[in-house]
């Protein structure tokens, strides 16, 4: 520490090149905690899912093969299994383009299997008496001020009605919360009857996009896969079953390798960052050579010195990437605030900071290993000399 | 009295490509404790190598150099550093101080290296300070003084560590005349009054007149015959 406000003074000798460094750092760490935050949300799609005891049961060709809505009683008669019900991805937007839904068309015992989704005993009536009824997710109504009782008219991407209009116009009997704090990137759905989409969409009635199979027994799950799945075998709607958090997984996996797609812009930023903070500290030693020469001189060691410039490394690092990091956990709250589930982003935790933390060193050290190297290496009456 | 710097034999030789030249040529020389030398001699006369081989900034080729009793040719760079550290106070032509520190910050930095604490390295340099009549500039940094008040910190730093010898290297060559007898008579206190021991190489004769003995060396060489036994008595 008594070293601190040497490194300190030091690095902030050229005040401007200093600042512009940091801000660079404060670009890069922001930056590194947005993708950070987005990436954890897509790697843990299906990790934080509630559902222990739920499969899927899905087209084994693809999601987007639908399945009939025969094998609801077949997969209901499997031994193991306790319930079952099914849903369809609808989409659609509201008002706006801009404004895509995450809408899913599902039977009256559908919240049976989903306990986590908090709704009333008169919700779920109203639900299951109004045909056009509609269950919203409590981040989806407050992000369009959705209550009780509005007419909500979605504009269908996929499905038209048999009339040609793509409006649905749906009732909103209730509004879900979800309590745990992990799952509430599950409030962002909208519900509506299946029996309305059944009966009014051109096409698409009569199937289900996939089944949920609630399981007596947890640990009976691959048995009961199995068993769902031989119920298909050599048909021309073969299924695939899973766990919930690896149907999750592979839903999200659709979209793209975000784990690649974001590793790879965050290397092409830390690779910039290595070269504009290398070359920040190389021009700063090399400025400091007589006054390095003199710490030599009264007595600092050669590693005294490689440490010293070291240390001033990875505090430029630390201070453009503590501020960086405050910055994107600041904006993603702001994000999640404003935008809800619509981007999927994990709140900038503990962890986010450990990995920025471990960067902030890594990257420290190796910008400043070079310039350290040549400080540790100076002769002393050379550079006295100025030769 | 047995001499604070004992050298023998020392030569020092300098390889440029395939050329070496030999800057130092066996020199013998003793200097007693609470001596005040002056090195004159002529550019390239082998002044600074001297200084710089008796402050152990630099080894020598060939010899032997001691200081205190302790043969500091045999030091490795690691325990010269530490000796350096505890033994010599080092003042230079162009200060050489930290421009972004304080007066009482750049004092304080060969403090650095003990144990003593915050309180006790501010206070240590506060003294020294004091010593070279800047207590009064001790916030101010080396851009806001003038070339002898840096000097004087410089001093200032050199003494901190309270080091036997002090080796100084052209002390007064950046300063004007006043500035230059201030820093020669504040060294000449230090001496004095302090016991300090200090080699000063200087080209001026002015300055040499501070000294209370004077050394010229001329291409590598003292040429005083009996030097080391004049010095030392």
């Amino acid at each position: 520490m008594k070293y601190l406000h040497l490194v300190w003074s030091t690095l902030f000798r050229r005040k401007t090149r200093t600042i512009f460094t940091i801000v660079s750092v404060i670009a890069a760490f922001l930056l590194f905690g947005l993708l950070d935050s987005v990436r954890g949300a897509f790697a843990n799609a299906g990790h934080n899912v509630a559902g222990a005891n739920r499969l899927i049961t899905m087209s084994k060709q693809s999601l987007v093969v639908s399945l009939p809505t025969s094998l609801l009683m077949r997969i209901q008669a499997v031994p193991g299994v306790k319930a079952v019900t099914y849903a369809n991805w609808f989409g659609g937007y509201y008002q706006d383009p801009k404004n895509q839904l995450v809408t899913e068309t599902v039977p009256n015992n559908y919240f049976d299997l989903f306990p986590e989704f908090r709704l009333s005993a008169a919700e779920l009536r109203a639900f299951h008496s109004t045909r056009t009824g509609a269950i919203a997710g409590a981040s989806l109504a407050e992000r369009f001020h959705w209550k009780v009782g509005d007419k909500i008219p979605i504009q269908a991407t996929i499905f038209p009605q048999k009339g040609g209009s793509n409006t649905w116009t749906l009732d909103l009997v209730g509004i879900y919360h979800v309590a745990d704090p992990n799952l509430k990137g599950e409030e962002g759905v909208l519900f509506f009857n299946w029996d309305y989409f059944d009966q009014a969409a051109q096409f698409g009635g009569g199937t289900a996009g996939w089944y949920i199979d609630r399981v007596a027994q947890p640990k009976d799950a691959d048995r009961v896969a199995h068993a769902i799945d031989a119920l298909s075998a050599n048909s021309d709607h073969e299924t695939k079953t899973q766990s919930e958090d690896a149907f999750t997984a592979a839903f999200v996996s659709q979209f793209a390798d975000i784990g690649l797609i974001v590793g790879s812009i965050m290397g092409a930023v830390f690779f910039t960052l290595i070269l504009l903070t290398g070359n920040t500290m190389a021009q700063a030693v090399r400025e400091r050579i007589p006054e390095l020469a003199i710490l030599k001189t009264i007595g600092f060691s050669n590693r005294s010195v490689l440490s010293l410039v070291l240390a001033e490394s990875v505090l430029l690092l630390a201070i453009g990437g503590a501020v960086g990091l405050a910055i994107s956990g600041i904006a993603v709250s702001a994000i999640r605030a404003k935008l809800g589930p619509q981007i999927p982003m994990l709140p900038v935790g503990g962890a986010a900071w450990l990995r920025a933390v471990a960067l902030m060193i890594a990257i420290g050290l190796v910008v400043g290993a070079l310039p350290a190297r040549r400080g540790m290496q100076l002769r002393i009456v050379d550079a006295l000399s100025g030769r | 009295m047995s001499p604070l710097v004992e050298i023998r034999n020392l030569s020092k030789v300098y390889t440029r490509g395939r050329q070496k030249i030999e800057v130092l040529h066996h020199v013998d020389l003793d200097i007693a404790p609470g001596d005040f030398l002056a090195l004159m001699g002529p550019s390239g006369s082998g002044k600074t190598t001297l200084l710089n081989l008796i402050g152990g900034l630099d080894s020598p080729t060939e010899g032997t150099l001691s200081v205190g009793g302790k043969r500091i040719d045999r030091l490795g760079q690691s325990e010269l550093a530490r000796w350096r550290a505890s033994n010599v106070g080092f003042v230079f032509q162009f200060y050489n101080l930290l421009p972004m520190l304080s007066a009482t910050k750049n004092v304080e930095l060969p403090l650095l290296l003990t144990k003593l604490s915050a309180a006790q390295r501010r206070s240590h340099a506060g003294v020294a300070l004091e010593l070279v009549g800047l207590a009064d500039r001790a916030a101010h940094k080396p851009g806001e003084l003038s070339g002898g008040q840096q000097q004087r910190v410089a001093i200032a730093r050199a003494i901190v560590s309270d080091p036997t010898l002090l080796v100084c290297d052209e002390p007064t060559g950046d300063l004007d005349r006043q500035s230059a007898v201030e820093v020669l008579t504040l060294l000449q206190r230090l001496n004095r009054e302090h016991g300090k021991t200090i080699v000063m190489v200087t080209h001026d004769p002015k300055a040499a007149e501070y000294a209370s003995h004077t050394l010229h060396l001329d291409k590598g060489t003292l040429v005083e015959g009996t030097v080391a036994a004049e010095v030392a008595s």
